[in-house]
This record gives structure tokens, sequence and C-alpha cells, in this order.
């Protein structure tokens, strides 16, 4: 339902993305990788809307993102950023019920209904006793969950991420994986992840696209594209990449620079 | 855990309240002055306007100043909500960023220069200090364009400061190259003074400040997820350079207006926003009409101590605001970097 189709984007002469192309059906989950630089966000600035492509397009169900107005973008896809800042004491309620922005019209305030689907969105994310709480001073775990329900407030068809876990503990990564797997296992939520965390992306995706100085190194499912040779030629670094009977996906280990 | 009540209820309750204070002070305000006159008897249909001295001296002599300090507390206060929103800082405000005294200096040059240019009795001094709001935003704004990389508000807040100066020394010229009458005159309006003896500045002012109300009105939400940040507003569907472009414009002629009609009366922009917050919470559909009902009460308080703190000497109403919010602003400080 999400296609990118040859996306090119430079900023002046300095080139960030060569012609950028793969598909994400409904109901998968895809995941960026790609060291610093690759053009990764950009391409994901370019899925969300927020940038236009010099080349190419970005197709959700067929409709060309650049045709669309914000509010039908958002009402497709909404994004999850790698941090949140909030300036002034919002509430969390107060954060999950901005993703309604897009349902309702100029001077329309929320009702019930919007109401009810923030509530949900808390409950799933595990964030319903949170609440009340100033977004502020949640912990960094917290704060990305809040963040995540406000997604799925926005009611979209697919969610992307940048970065999700890139400045949590680690027991926060777990969680925010394990909710990611469970928004897809129960609600079938389309996502694209990026991501440089290889054992957060073999967890979570079934399909992997490799980005690498703007062009696409390779693409499929994450067992075949995941090898020690990839994961050299995308980094430059020598890793182990191996089954993890416990994990019960794909674990890769660092071992040098190559 | 109880569930907060609905925005709806919230909305009601938070502008009925402050619109009830508002109205409160506005008929309390002019009973205030050297002559005591008493309110029964202003509002009182029995005697004819001609003969009702308290009635006159209410209507004629003490209510246009009043209205005079709600507009431009009002216009000040929404001013500051707006900047603070789009910079995503709580210090900002009309006169941290220049945005004051480029109105001023637009409205000291027509002062100076234009002093008897009117067109029905609207003079020069307005739009000149729209013009100014809107030049000195323009290029506080300019400054931070890198629209790619965000919009940093350090640079800006730093690009107010170097405006402020810079500004300031075209004030300093002006009022240099100017006779002594002028001077005092100017030295007198910069000190931000209430002095608003009837009504037709308060009609000129309302123009602008009535295009400025319409622009606000389609703000707030777009504020609150502006306050997030711009890729964040613009994730959830935001138009934000749209969005952006309406603040500014409102903001400059919101200021420019209340600078036209006082001079620059610092420091409301940023204690009421503040003191709204605390109140009602962050939300901008509160906090926004809040402020800009809560503005206009305070600064007729203030105008009021400015008028009876040292009776029957009339303070500028700007020296009792900056007494009030200089001692504020560091506090807020103090309490951020910790």
């Amino acid at each position: 339902m999400l296609a990118v189709s040859d996306v090119a984007f430079a900023y002046g002469e300095h080139v960030i993305l060569h012609g950028v192309s793969f598909a994400v059906p409904r109901g998968h989950i895809v995941g960026l990788l790609g060291p610093n630089g690759s053009g990764k966000t950009t391409l994901l600035r370019i899925i969300a809307g927020t940038l236009a492509p010099q080349r190419g397009r970005v197709e959700i169900d067929g409709v060309s993102v650049t045709a669309m107005s914000r509010r039908e973008i958002a009402r497709r896809i909404s994004v999850v950023p790698q941090e949140t800042h909030s300036t002034f004491d919002f509430t969390v309620e107060d954060i999950v019920l901005m993703g309604r922005y897009p349902h309702l019209s100029a001077f329309e305030l929320e009702g019930p209904d919007d109401r009810a689907i923030a509530y949900e969105a808390l409950q799933v994310t595990g964030t319903r006793a949170l609440a009340a709480r100033t977004f502020a001073t949640l912990s960094g775990g917290e704060k990305q969950r809040v963040v995540i329900a406000g997604a799925l407030a926005q009611a979209s068809d697919a969610l992307l991420l940048d970065e999700p876990t890139a400045s949590l503990d680690l027991g926060a990564q777990l969680d925010i994986a394990a909710l990611l797997a469970r928004l897809h296992r129960d609600r079938g939520t389309t996502m694209v992840v990026c991501t440089h965390d290889l054992n957060f992306a073999a967890s979570l995706c079934a399909e992997l696209v490799l980005i690498r100085q703007g062009r696409i190194l390779a693409q499929g499912a994450t067992a075949d594209v995941l090898t020690p040779a990839n994961v050299a030629a995308l980094y430059d670094v020598r890793a182990d990449v191996a089954f993890h009977a416990g994990a019960k996906h794909l674990t890769v280990v660092p071992i040098a620079r190559a | 855990m109880r569930e907060r009540s609905d925005i709806r209820r919230r909305l009601l309750l938070t502008t009925g309240a402050f619109g009830a204070l508002l109205a409160i002070v506005c008929v309390l305000a002019p009973l205030v002055g050297s002559t005591h006159i008493s309110l029964a008897r202003a509002f009182s249909q029995s005697v004819p306007f001609a003969d009702n001295v308290d009635a006159q001296i209410f209507f004629i002599a003490r209510l246009p100043r009043v209205v005079g300090a709600a507009l431009v507390g009002a216009g000040l206060a929404a001013a500051g909500v707006v900047f603070q929103a789009l910079l995503r800082n709580p210090l900002a405000a009309p006169e941290t960023l220049g945005v004051s005294i480029g109105a001023s200096v637009g409205a000291v040059i027509a002062i100076t220069f234009l002093p008897s240019f009117s067109i029905g009795g609207i003079s020069a001094v307005p739009v000149a200090s729209f013009t100014g709001s809107l030049g000195a935003l323009a290029i506080v704004y300019g400054l931070s364009a890198a629209r790619s990389r965000g919009m940093s508000s350090t640079v800006l807040l730093l690009g107010g400061v170097v405006l402020t100066s810079f500004l300031g020394a075209i004030l300093t010229l002006i009022q240099y190259l100017s006779d002594f009458t002028q001077t005092f005159r100017t030295v007198r309006w910069l000190m931000g003074s209430l002095d608003v003896g009837s009504y037709p500045p308060i009609v000129a002012a309302l123009v602008p400040l009535a295009c400025a109300a319409i622009g606000y009105a389609t703000l707030p939400r777009a504020l609150d997820l502006m306050s997030l940040g711009p890729e964040a507003a613009a994730a959830r569907g935001v138009d934000v350079v749209r969005a952006e472009r309406v603040a500014l414009v409102s903001a400059s002629l919101s200021t420019g207006a209340a600078v036209s009609l006082a001079g620059p009366i610092g420091f409301i922009g940023i204690v009421v926003p503040h003191l709204v917050r605390l109140m009602v919470g962050a939300d901008h559909r509160l906090v926004l009409p809040a402020s800009a009902l809560f503005g206009a009460a305070f600064l007729i308080g203030c105008d009021l101590i400015a008028r009876t703190a040292f009776a029957p000497l009339e303070l500028p109403v700007g020296i009792v605001t900056a007494m009030i919010g200089g001692p504020f602003f560091l506090w807020l400080l103090f309490r951020r970097a910790r």
C-alpha cells in the first residue's frame, strides 16, 4: 500500500538519494538500515510528505503524497520521532489528544469519540495510568510510549518510526520493541522503522531495506538480507550473524572495523 | 483516577471566569480617581447625561483609558503566547524579540517627522508602528530562516537582543536630531503611558486588533503542536508554513496596535501567559483567550496602581509593569536554570 518509486533528492550539489524504490505491503513491518548520512532520515521525511522529492514519487494506496494536503497525509501516515520535547507543561492526555488534529476541522473541539480513541491508545500502549502526568516529567521510555499512543490516536494506516529506541536504556528498548510487535500482531499496523540497532530490527522486522550513500544496497526478507557480507558492505564492520535460540531471531555481534 | 472534564466545559469555564474578572475590573477601575464618583449615579437613567457629572467622568474622562489599557494588555499578552509557542521558549515576547522596539521606532518616526499627518482622524502613528513591528520581526525571522534546520530559538532570541540595541541607537539618533520639545514628547512616549483621553485612537487600534484576533482564532491547536517542534506538527497534519505566517502577522499586528496606543509597555507578554498557564494548563485553546482576557485585566490593574500610587502624580504604566515584570522574569530564568 506504501510504494516508494525512484525517489531522488539533493541539497544543492550534494545528492542524498539516487533513486530509491521499495514497497511496504499493508500490515508489514519494514526496517530501514544504513550508516549515518546514508539518506534514511531524508527518505523518511519524503515518505511523511514533509519534504518533496526532486524525482520519483511516494504513493499511498495509489495516491501520490505530494498531491495530498498535510491533513490528508496525516490521516494516512503518522510519525514517531527519536525524541519529543515539550516546552510547556502538557499532560500525557493533552499530547495524545493532539493526535486527533487531522480529523478535526479548523474550529472543531474533540468530542467523546475522539476522547474514546485517545483513551484506547493510552490503554494499548500501557500509559493509561500516566494520563494526568506532565509529559516533560516522564522517563524516556514512557515518553516514547506516549508519543506512540499519540500516533495511534491519529488513526493512520501506517506508522513511520525514526530511531524510536536510540535514546532509551536497554529495558525501555525492549518495552518499545514488544509494544510495536504487539501492535503489529493485534492490529496489523503497517510500519517503516528506521534504526541503527540491528538486533532491534532483526527482532521486529520481517523485511529490511539497506541503504548506503543514497542507494539501496540490498532489500528483502530479514533472514536473506541480514548477512555478515551485507553488514560489512553497509557499515564497514566485520560482524557475526547467528540465530539466537533464546531470543528467537537473528542477532548481530560486531567484531571489528573491516 | 478521575478523568479531566471535556474541553468544551473547560473552555466555557475558563473564558467565563476570566471574562467576568475583566468585566468587573472594567466597571470598577473608572470609579477610582481624584474625584469620587458613584457607580449607581454614573449609570443612572433619571439624570440626563449632560447634567450627570458622574457619568461624564466615568464615560468621558476615565473609561477611554481603561478600554485602552484592556486592548493594549490583551494585544501584548496574546502576542506573547504566540511567540512563546512558535519559538518553543517561554521567555519569548514582543520585547525580547525586538518587535516592540521595532514598533517604537516606527511610531517615533511618525511622531517626529509626520506630527500633523492624519487620515480621517487616524494619525500615521499606528500604521508606522505596525510597519515597524513587522519589519523588526522580518529581520529576526530572516536570521533564523534556514528552514531545513528548523527555527533555532537561540538564534532568534540573540537576534532580538542585537536588534533591540541597534534600534535603540536609531531611537537615540532620532531624539538627538529633534528639537527639545519633540525629544521630551518622545521620551515620555517611550516610557509607556496609557494617557488615552478620547475614543478615536481606540477605534484606530481596534482595526488591526480585530484582524489579529481573527488570525489568533485559527491558531490554538496548531500552536499546541508547533510547540512540540515544526517536524512533529507537520506529521500531525499542521500546515506549518501557513500557520507560522498567520501567527507572525497576527502577533505583529497586535503588538503594533498596542505600541501605537500606549508606547512600549514591557513584560505583559511574558508575565501574563505564564500566570495563565499556571492556572489553566498548557492547552493553547485555553491559554490564548484566557491570556488576552487576563492581560486586559492585568494592565487595567497596573494602570490603576500607576494612577493612584503617587496621586496626584500619574506614573507611566510602563514603570509599574517593569517593576512587577522584571523580578518575575528573573525568577523565571532562575527557576528554569535549576
